[in-house]
C-alpha cells in the first residue's frame, strides 16, 4: 500500500472521552424532485467528542454537506429530513443552561433552532465571498451575529468582532472591520468568515470544505488556525472534505460517506493504516504520494458515481467494488457495525449484519 | 503498483444512452414540458389562422353600413331553446324607436329562431387576395328574403357586424405587429451585432445612438410622426408607414441585448478556438455565434410582438394609426372613446378582449420560449 | 460617486440639445404649417381669408422664416424662459402648461410610488411561497395585468364606477373645483380623483416589477450569503428582507429610468380617455392642430423629464448598491 502522511496525536476509538456533544443517528434527508426523490442522506450515524476534530470524507455528490446542513436544519425545500434524530447535548455554560435536544425534532424556522444556529453550532462555510452579502461590511455582518446571541451592547459588540478578526489572523483588523467581502483576497475573506462563525463562541464548527476554493499556502494557514482553536479552546470541529491529504493532517475520527450512507468510520489513525472498506482502501490508493512507483498510471476508483436518482441494489458500492460477491452485494444493504470492538464498516466482507429495511 | 483491472462489476451497470440533440431539439423539448406555454401556441395559432384568412371566419361584409342596424347587442348563441335542449341558433331582434329618446331598441324575438350552419354559404370574398370563395365558417339558417345576417357580437354606431370586423380587424392588428418587430429585429440584429462584433469607435457611436433614442418618450415621438402622415393616404402607405414609426423606436431593445450577447460570446473558448483554426470572420459570426443565441432571439422577437400590438392598438384608438376604412382593433376601440359611447353599448370594448387574450398568449408562449432557450434557468 | 454624477450632468445640456431638434423636426413634419389648418378649418366654416392676410399672418407668427431661424427664435426664447406662444389657444405656452405639467407631474409620481408599494411586495412574497397558491394567482394577475392596454382598462373602469356606483369618474377635479384656486379642499378634491388614473397607470407596471423582484429574489434566496444568514441564527423574514431583498430590489430602483418615461407616455393615452388636463391631451390638439410652439416646448418637457427620471434613478442605485459607489464607474 502507498505510504499516507502520518497522523500525529490521534485518539484510538476507546479513547474517546465521555458523552459525544453530538449523536447522529440514521439520519435521512430527502429531496422531492421533479424527476423523482434523491436519497441525499440515505441513514448517516456517528458522533461528535467534545474537543475532537472529525473528518467527513467522500466524493462530490456523496452527501457530507447535506449531512450537516440538515444537522444545522438549514435544508430548504424540496428537501427535508425524512428520519434520523439529531442528539446535540450540551453543558451549561456562562447564564446558559445545560441542553440535551434532538435538532430534527425542533420547528425548522423556531426561537430554538435560531438560537443553536450561531450560537452553538457554526458554520464555515465553502465560499467565504459569495457567503458575505455584499452590500454590507464584514464587520457588520459580524457584529449583527454577535448582538444576535449575547447579550451585549453595540460597543461591546464592535470590539468583540475586533478582537475576533484579530485571532483569526486578520492584519489590521480595525480597518478591515469596514471593508466589504468584495475588497479583501481570498485568504483574508477565509478568514473572516471564521471570525464570523467563531463571534458567539459555538460549541461546534462545521467547516464545510473551507480548503477547496483556496491556494496551498493559504490552506496550510487555515488548517493551522482551526488546530489551533482546537488546542486553545477546546472546539469540536467537523470537517467537510474530499481531500484526504487534509484530513490526514487534521482529523482525529475520519467518517467516509458515499452516496449517502457512512462506508466506513474511526479513528483516523485506523483509516489511513488498516482501512478496511474497500471504497476507503481505493480512495486512498487514488491519492497521489512521493513515494509512489514512477509511470506507473494513478490509480481511481473505476466506475462513476451513479446518478441519484438510479441507485443501485445493495450496497451503493457494489458496481464499482472489486470485491462484491455477486448475489450478496447486489441484493442487501449492508448495516454500519463494529466488528471485534474494532471501528464499524458497513460492509459484508466484515459481517454478515443487513441494513433494517426503511426505504422511504 | 499496478491496478487490478476493473472486474466486469456483479451486476451490469446502467449505461445512459448518450446522443446529442441539435440545439433547437433540446430547446423544443423544455418548451413542451411547459403546458401551459404550449396552450398558448395552440392559441396564437388559431389567432394566426384568423389573420390568413379572416374572411372565412366572418359572418358577413364588415364594411356593409346600415343606420337602420345601428347598436344592435350581442346576439349570443343559445343551446336551449322553449325549456329544451337544441343545436346551436340564434335568436333574431326587432327594432322599435323608442317615442322618447327617439333611439332604437332591440327586443330578442323567440319566434325567430336562426339555426347556426357551418361551411356555409355567404358574402364573396378573396381567399389569400386571389382565389374567390364565398364560403364561410359560420352561418345562418332560416333567414327570411332580404333579412341581414344575425350580428354574433353586437353592431357598432354605423351598424356594422362587430364580429366580422373583428375578424378583419385581426389581421392587420397582428400583421403590423409582426412586420414592426420583423423590422426591428432587423435593425435590432444588424447594428447591435455590429457594435458587439466590431467594439470601439462604431460601438461607441452606436451605443449612444441606442442612449438618445431610448430617452426619447416613444408616445409623444410616435403621436407625432402618426401625425405627420397625410390623411390623404391609402391604406396601405398608412399601413406600412406606422410599421416604420413603430420600428424606429423598438429597435433599441433587441439591438442592446444582441450587442451584449455578441461582447460576452467574443471572449468565450469555443470562439477563440474557431478563431485559432483560421475561420474567417463571417463563418465565426455565422456558424458559431448566431446559433448559441438563436434561440434567445426568438424569444426576444416573441415577445416584442405584443407590444408592438398594443401600441398600434393605441395610436389607432387615438385616431393616429390605421384610419377607417381599414380595421383594426385599435381602429374598433375608436367607437368606444368616452363613457357615453361605452354605457351606450358595452359591447364595443369586446375587441379589447381580443387583444387581452392575443397579447396574454404571446406573452406566455414568448416567456416559455425564453426559459426553454436558456439552458440555466432552474 | 461624484465623478459618476459629475459626468451625467455634463451630458445633459448636450442631450438636450439634441432632443430639441428633434422635437422641432417632428412638430415641422407634418405638411403645411399652422396656418395651412387654420385656414382649412375657416373654409369648413364658410369663411374664406384673402392672401394678403394670409401672408399677413405669416409674417406675424414668423412662419414665413427659414425653418432654422423658426428653430434658432424657438430655441433663444427657451433660453430666456420664454415657453412661446401658442397660436391656437393664443396665450404663452406657459399659461395653458404651467398647471397641467404640475397635474402630470403628481399623477405620474403617485403612480410611480403606488406601483413600487405594491409590486415589491407581491414580488417578495411570490419568491418566497414560491408555487404556492399565493404565487399562482399572483402570477396570473401579473399576465393579466401586463396584457391589458391601460386605456381599456381605464374605458373599463369608468364603466364599471359609472354603471355600478353611478358616479362619473372622469377629470381631476370636481366643477366646483376645476376652475379654483388652489386650497386644501381642491387637494383634496384632486386626491379624491386621482386614485383611479393612478391604478389604471401603474398596473402595467406593477406586473412587470413584481416579476423582476420575483426572479431576482429567487435568484439570491439561493445564494449563500442567503444561507449564511440563516446559518447565523437570524429569523426567516428578517433576513430575507435584511439581505436578499436588497440585493433584488436595488434593479427595481434603477426601473425608474425606462418606467418613469413608461408612465409619461401611457399617462397621455390615460389623460386623453378619462379627460384629465395634464400635459397628455394638450400635446394631442397641438400636434393636430400644428400648434407647432405648444408641441415642440411639450415634447421637449417630456424629453427633460425622462432624462431626470434617468439620472435619478441612477443616483439611487448608486446609493444602494455600494460596488457601484466604489468602482465610480
Amino acid at each position: 500500500m502507498q505510504q499516507t502522511p502520518t497522523p500525529t496525536e490521534r485518539r484510538s476509538e476507546a479513547e474517546r472521552p465521555g458523552e459525544p456533544i453530538l449523536s447522529v443517528r440514521g439520519l435521512k434527508t430527502h429531496f422531492a424532485m421533479d424527476e423523482g426523490v434523491v436519497r441525499a442522506v440515505d441513514g448517516v450515524s456517528f458522533d461528535l467528542h467534545p474537543g475532537e476534530i472529525v473528518g467527513i470524507v467522500g466524493e462530490s455528490g456523496c452527501g457530507k454537506s447535506v449531512t450537516m446542513k440538515s444537522v444545522m436544519r438549514l435544508v430548504q425545500r424540496p428537501g427535508r429530513i425524512v428520519g434520523g434524530e439529531i442528539r446535540y447535548r450540551r453543558p451549561a455554560r456562562d447564564g446558559e443552561e445545560a441542553l440535551d435536544v434532538d435538532l430534527a425534532q425542533l420547528p425548522g424556522r423556531g426561537r430554538a433552532i435560531r438560537r443553536i444556529r450561531g450560537g452553538d453550532i457554526a458554520l464555515i462555510p465553502q465560499e467565504p465571498m459569495a457567503s458575505f452579502s455584499p452590500l454590507h461590511s464584514i464587520g457588520d455582518q459580524i457584529v449583527e451575529a454577535i448582538l444576535l446571541h449575547q447579550n451585549v451592547g453595540k460597543r461591546e459588540a464592535r470590539r468583540i468582532a475586533i478582537e475576533k478578526l484579530s485571532e483569526v489572523g486578520m492584519p489590521n483588523p480595525q480597518q478591515r472591520f469596514d471593508a466589504f467581502s468584495w475588497q479583501l483576497s481570498g485568504g483574508l475573506r477565509q478568514r473572516a468568515i471564521i471570525a464570523l462563525a467563531l463571534s458567539c463562541n459555538p460549541s461546534i464548527l462545521v467547516a464545510d470544505e473551507p480548503t477547496t476554493a483556496i491556494d496551498v499556502t493559504t490552506q496550510a494557514q487555515v488548517l493551522e488556525l482551526l488546530k489551533k482553536l482546537q488546542r486553545d479552546h477546546g472546539s469540536s470541529i467537523v470537517f467537510i472534505t474530499h481531500d484526504l491529504g487534509v484530513i490526514a493532517q487534521l482529523a482525529d475520527h475520519v467518517v467516509v460517506m458515499y452516496l449517502g450512507r457512512v462506508m466506513e468510520q474511526g479513528p483516523a489513525r485506523d483509516i489511513f493504516h488498516a482501512p478496511r472498506h474497500p471504497y476507503t482502501r481505493a480512495l486512498l490508493e487514488s491519492v497521489p504520494s512521493l513515494h509512489a512507483e514512477a509511470r506507473v498510471a494513478l490509480p481511481t476508483v473505476s466506475g462513476s458515481i451513479p446518478h441519484p436518482l438510479h441507485r443501485p441494489s445493495g450496497c451503493p458500492f457494489h458496481p464499482r467494488c472489486p470485491d462484491a460477491m455477486p448475489g450478496r452485494c447486489d441484493v442487501d444493504m449492508p448495516a454500519l457495525v463494529s466488528v471485534d470492538g474494532g471501528s464499524p464498516v458497513a460492509c459484508f466482507l466484515h459481517h454478515d449484519e443487513v441494513e433494517e429495511a426503511d426505504r422511504g | 503498483m499496478a491496478v487490478p483491472e476493473t472486474a466486469a462489476p456483479a451486476r451490469a451497470e446502467r449505461t445512459d444512452n448518450v446522443y446529442v440533440a441539435p440545439a433547437w431539439k433540446m430547446t423544443w423539448w423544455r418548451f413542451r414540458k411547459h403546458k401551459l406555454a404550449v396552450f398558448s401556441l395552440w392559441i396564437v395559432g388559431l389567432i394566426a389562422l384568423i389573420s390568413l384568412v379572416p374572411h372565412f371566419f366572418a359572418t358577413t361584409d364588415p364594411h356593409a353600413t346600415s343606420a337602420r342596424r345601428a347598436y344592435i347587442p350581442v346576439q349570443p348563441v343559445r343551446f336551449v331553446h322553449e325549456g329544451r335542449p337544441a343545436l346551436p341558433f340564434v335568436y333574431g331582434v326587432v327594432g322599435e324607436r323608442n317615442q322618447r329618446t327617439l333611439r332604437m331598441e332591440w327586443v330578442v324575438d323567440e319566434e325567430l329562431r336562426r339555426p347556426l350552419r357551418l361551411f356555409a354559404r355567404g358574402h364573396e370574398y378573396r381567399l389569400l387576395g386571389l382565389i374567390p370563395s364565398d364560403l364561410h365558417l359560420i352561418g345562418f339558417a332560416n333567414l327570411a328574403e332580404g333579412e341581414p345576417t344575425p350580428a354574433l357580437l353586437g353592431t357598432d354606431r354605423l351598424g356594422r357586424d362587430q364580429w366580422s370586423r373583428l375578424m378583419i380587424g385581426t389581421q392587420i392588428s397582428m400583421s403590423i405587429g409582426l412586420v414592426a418587430v420583423a423590422l426591428s429585429t432587423l435593425l435590432g440584429i444588424l447594428l447591435g451585432g455590429i457594435s458587439g462584433y466590431f467594439g470601439g469607435l462604431t460601438d461607441n457611436v452606436i451605443q449612444r445612438v441606442i442612449e438618445l433614442l431610448q430617452a426619447l418618450p416613444p408616445i409623444p415621438v410616435w403621436l407625432a410622426l402618426s401625425a405627420a402622415l397625410p390623411r390623404t393616404w391609402p391604406v396601405t402607405l398608412v399601413y406600412f408607414a406606422i410599421t416604420v414609426i413603430l420600428a424606429l423606436l423598438g429597435w433599441t431593445r433587441l439591438a442592446r441585448e444582441v450587442r451584449g450577447r455578441f461582447l460576452s460570446l467574443r471572449e468565450e473558448d469555443f470562439v477563440t478556438a474557431a478563431r485559432l483554426v483560421g475561420a474567417s470572420r463571417a463563418r465565426i459570426i455565422f456558424s458559431h455565434m448566431v446559433p448559441s443565441f438563436a434561440s434567445h432571439i426568438i424569444a426576444a422577437v416573441t415577445l416584442a410582438i405584443p407590444l408592438m400590438i398594443l401600441n398600434e392598438t393605441f395610436l389607432s384608438f387615438l385616431g393616429l394609426g390605421m384610419r377607417p376604412p381599414a380595421i383594426s382593433w385599435g381602429v374598433m376601440l375608436q367607437e368606444a372613446q368616452n363613457l357615453q359611447s361605452v354605457v351606450n353599448a358595452p359591447w364595443l370594448l369586446l375587441p379589447g378582449v381580443f387583444v387581452i387574450i392575443t397579447v396574454l398568449a404571446l406573452n406566455i408562449l414568448g416567456d416559455g420560449l425564453r426559459d426553454a432557450a436558456d439552458p440555466y434557468s432552474n | 460617486m461624484h465623478w459618476f454624477i459629475l459626468k451625467r450632468l455634463l451630458v445633459f445640456p448636450i442631450l438636450i440639445f439634441v432632443f430639441s431638434i428633434i422635437a422641432f423636426v417632428l412638430i415641422q413634419a407634418p405638411p403645411g404649417d399652422y396656418l395651412t389648418s387654420y385656414i382649412a378649418e375657416l373654409a369648413q366654416g364658410g369663411t374664406t381669408i384673402g392672401q394678403e392676410e394670409i401672408d399677413a399672418l405669416r409674417r406675424q407668427f414668423g412662419l414665413d422664416r427659414p425653418l432654422y431661424v423658426q428653430y434658432g427664435i424657438w430655441v433663444s426664447n427657451l433660453l430666456q424662459g420664454d415657453l412661446g406662444y401658442s397660436f391656437e389657444w393664443r396665450r404663452s405656452n406657459a399659461e395653458l402648461i404651467g398647471e397641467r405639467l404640475m397635474l402630470t407631474l403628481a399623477l405620474t409620481t403617485l403612480s410611480l410610488l403606488f406601483t413600487w408599494a405594491v409590486a415589491i411586495p407581491i414580488g417578495i412574497v411570490s419568491a418566497t411561497r414560491q408555487y404556492s397558491v399565493v404565487d399562482y394567482v399572483f402570477t396570473v394577475l401579473n399576465y393579466i395585468g401586463l396584457a391589458t392596454p391601460n386605456f381599456l382598462l381605464a374605458l373599463v373602469l369608468m364603466w364599471l364606477a359609472f354603471d355600478n356606483l353611478g358616479i362619473s369618474v372622469t377629470g381631476l377635479f370636481s366643477p366646483e373645483f376645476q376652475n379654483a384656486p388652489w386650497s386644501w379642499a381642491r387637494f383634496g378634491d384632486m386626491m379624491s380623483k386621482i386614485w383611479l388614473p393612478m391604478i389604471v397607470l401603474g398596473t402595467a407596471g406593477t406586473a412587470q416589477i413584481a416579476r423582476v423582484v420575483r426572479a431576482n429574489l429567487l435568484d439570491e434566496l439561493g445564494k449563500p450569503y442567503t444561507e449564511m444568514a440563516r446559518a447565523k441564527g437570524l429569523p426567516e423574514w428578517r433576513l430575507v428582507l435584511k439581505y436578499p431583498t436588497r440585493v433584488a430590489i436595488a434593479p427595481v430602483v434603477s426601473t425608474l429610468g425606462w418606467y418613469f418615461p413608461q408612465l409619461l407616455s401611457g399617462g397621455l393615452v390615460v389623460a386623453v380617455v378619462m379627460s384629465l388636463p395634464t400635459i397628455g391631451p394638450l400635446l394631442l390638439r397641438a400636434l393636430i392642430g400644428q400648434d407647432m410652439y405648444l408641441a415642440g416646448t411639450i415634447i421637449l418637457i417630456y424629453s427633460v423629464l425622462t432624462l431626470i427620471g434617468t439620472l435619478v434613478s441612477d443616483i439611487l442605485l448608486a446609493l444602494l448598491d455600494p460596488r457601484i459607489r466604489m468602482d465610480g464607474a
